[in-house]
């Protein structure tokens, strides 16, 4: 009896490992379909940052520029959106946590999501289907925005070795930001707090140096902003595409990147199997 | 070996200071049908997710298929489908697109699953809204998706929980063929209604849940058979044959105002005989004879202690 059950068990537990890559592919496979059908959401997490760009640059921009160390006052527009992009490009990554929350949490209330927990689809397929789906829907906002910048007169000085990198680094940030803006959705109980929780991601590029040098910033503020993880990441992609310092930035982001994706995995992880059904 | 597909024992679950389940015990053998009758906020729904493991319980045991619910939770979910008193589908995909998810996530395969799709697109008539989203569906569309997307990998043994709630009575028989044809292939079917009528006619055995326990289990002619028999119902033409035939049958009860007497009945054909011999013999006409056994309706009520139900069963059905 028991050796009968033991079989049994073994034989579950191999099946199910194996089909936990399939089955993350299902479900990445559905919210990504969601997404074609309903794109507004999507569309949200790319305009805003856009709205922010245009703001920044074309209403404060010549004269935040000519604060800039280094700057000539005359082309200080210029200057501040060369200045501002990287932080762009890193509010549009963490606002699409925003959308991997609302998304979550909206599928969390849904009888579908009860439906996958009768069924034996590991919790880490069910989760990773929504942070993959929400790392593409990243990607493809930060080129898009990023395409707004060119536009607009952004000129990144990169080498395609620095285009890759940048490319690498920001596929990485949006994947643990994603796992982040996942647990968020786990976390909420209404998909109004899913939708305003991950507004702190948002702030951290302001609060760090994105908009302007941490330098200029009082005391507490700046050591906050030295040592937040939005910091290293920006300066990474601003050494990479423009050519400033990168020190240990680029080593810092992607430690960063580690700690904060397997801090995301361990909390929705535990919030998946806890949450209840209705 | 003749494991039963569910085997519960003691089982126990409260929220808070309120306890929904207070051992609760439940035994479903292999390929026959158990209805879970209660009535609104019995525990029904607490007890199939217990059972399909979104819940954990407080105490006692709960096996499906010989799988512990609690240990070996992944094994129960090999086995078991659930169709849930709330709708489970995807509802920003299409019909089709739903019952290919879960062919996918069942691993059938791309071939077998396209094969399985049709053909349950087929059996639950909704070849046509295959592939319109589902805002276009009818509430009984609905219902006999979800009950397909549970159906796609054939599993053993299938919770429905109030599968036919809120539907109108054409879909609701539509639903119950189903059930039968389920049922007939060999499908182990646990079905939670607060119909009688439900119950009685689809189930092999009904357990009635009533405060956190059950408080009858058995088929429905034994639980039919708890309520001692029925009665007969004799009515005369006037008040002189009543009384003449009230002191006759001096076990009766009389109806002045309806003219009409009302013997016990064991619901043999004895004692109707042996009345209507009686008064044969006294030269007593009888206006109109009728006979009552008991339904479901009084075994329930007498059951739960709740009366005059009969009626508000139906509409309640939408309420969680
Ligand atoms: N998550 C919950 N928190 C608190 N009480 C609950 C919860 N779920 C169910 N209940 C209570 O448990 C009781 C049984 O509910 P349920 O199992 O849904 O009954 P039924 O399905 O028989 O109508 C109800 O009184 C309900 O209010
Ligand atoms: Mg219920």
């Amino acid at each position: 009896m028991t050796t009968v059950t033991d079989q049994r068990l073994t034989a579950t537990r191999i099946s199910r490992q194996s089909h936990v890559v399939a089955d993350s592919i299902t479900m990445l496979r559905r919210n990504l379909l969601h997404i074609v059908r309903y794109p507004g959401l999507s569309m949200f997490t790319i305009l805003g940052p856009v709205v922010i760009l245009l703001l920044v640059v074309f209403v404060f921009g010549g004269t935040l520029g000519a604060g800039l160390p280094g700057v000539d006052p005359a082309g200080g527009r210029g200057a501040y959106l060369a200045y501002v992009m990287p932080g762009i490009l890193l509010i549009t990554i963490a606002g699409t946590a925003s959308g991997a929350a609302i998304t979550v949490a909206m599928d969390m209330t849904e009888g579908i999501t009860a439906r996958f927990r009768t069924m034996a689809i590991s919790r880490a397929a069910v989760l990773a289907g929504h942070v993959i789906g929400n790392t593409i829907q990243a990607i493809i906002a930060v080129a898009l925005v990023l395409g707004v910048g060119l536009l607009v007169g952004f000129r990144p000085t990169a080498r395609p070795v620095e285009w890759l990198a940048s490319a690498g680094l920001i596929v990485l940030i949006a994947f643990a930001v994603s796992w982040i803006g996942v647990a968020m959705g786990m976390q909420s109980k209404t998909v109004e707090t899913a939708s305003n929780l991950p507004l702190i991601l948002t702030l951290l590029p302001m609060l760090g140096s994105g908009f302007v040098p941490t330098e200029s910033m009082p005391a507490g503020l700046q050591w906050f902003a030295q040592y937040q993880p939005f910091t290293p990441f920006i300066e990474s992609i601003r050494g990479l595409l423009l050519g400033t310092p990168l020190g240990w930035n680029p080593m810092l982001g992607i430690g960063w990147c580690v700690v904060i994706a397997v801090a995301g995995y361990a909390w929705s992880m535990a919030i998946y199997e806890r949450k209840s059904v209705r | 070996m003749n494991t039963p597909a569910i085997e519960v024992h003691g089982l126990r679950k409260s929220y808070g200071d309120k306890i929904v389940l207070d051992g609760v015990n439940l035994t479903v053998a292999a390929g026959t049908v158990t209805a879970l009758l209660g009535p609104n906020g019995a525990g029904k729904t607490t007890t199939v997710h217990i059972l399909s493991t979104l819940l954990r319980p407080d105490g006692g045991t709960a096996f499906v298929n010989g799988c512990d619910v609690v240990r070996d939770p992944g094994g129960v979910r090999l086995g078991i489908g659930l169709t849930g008193q709330f709708s489970a589908v995807d509802k920003l995909l299409t019909g089709e697109e739903n019952l290919l998810l879960m062919a996918r996530l069942r691993h059938l395969g791309a071939k077998r699953s396209k094969t399985r799709v049709a053909e349950l697109l087929e059996q639950f008539d909704l070849v046509e809204a295959a592939r319109k989203p589902l805002a276009t569906y009818s509430g009984g569309m609905q219902r006999r998706l979800d009950l397909a997307m549970t159906l796609v990998a054939t599993p053993s043994v299938i919770f429905l929980d109030e599968p036919t709630t809120g539907l109108d009575p054409r879909s609701r028989h539509t639903m119950w063929d189903i059930v039968r044809d389920l049922v007939a292939e060999g499908t182990t079917v646990l079905l939670t209604t607060q119909h009688l009528e439900e119950a009685d006619e689809l189930a092999d055995r009904i357990a009635v849940l009533d405060g956190g326990r059950i408080v009858a289990d058995g088929t429905p002619d034994e639980l039919k058979r708890l309520l001692p028999g029925g009665h007969i119902r004799l009515r005369f033409a006037d008040t002189a044959a009543l009384d003449a035939a009230s002191r006759l049958l001096d076990e009766s009860a009389r109806d002045s105002t309806g003219l009409a007497l009302t013997v016990s009945s064991d619901g043999g054909v004895g004692t109707l005989r042996t009345v209507l011999d009686r008064l044969d013999a006294a030269g007593l006409e009888v206006e109109d004879l009728s006979i009552h056994t008991p339904d479901l309706d009084d075994v329930f009520f007498a059951l739960t202690g709740k009366k005059d139900q009969s009626d508000g069963v139906d509409t309640k059905g939408t309420e969680s």
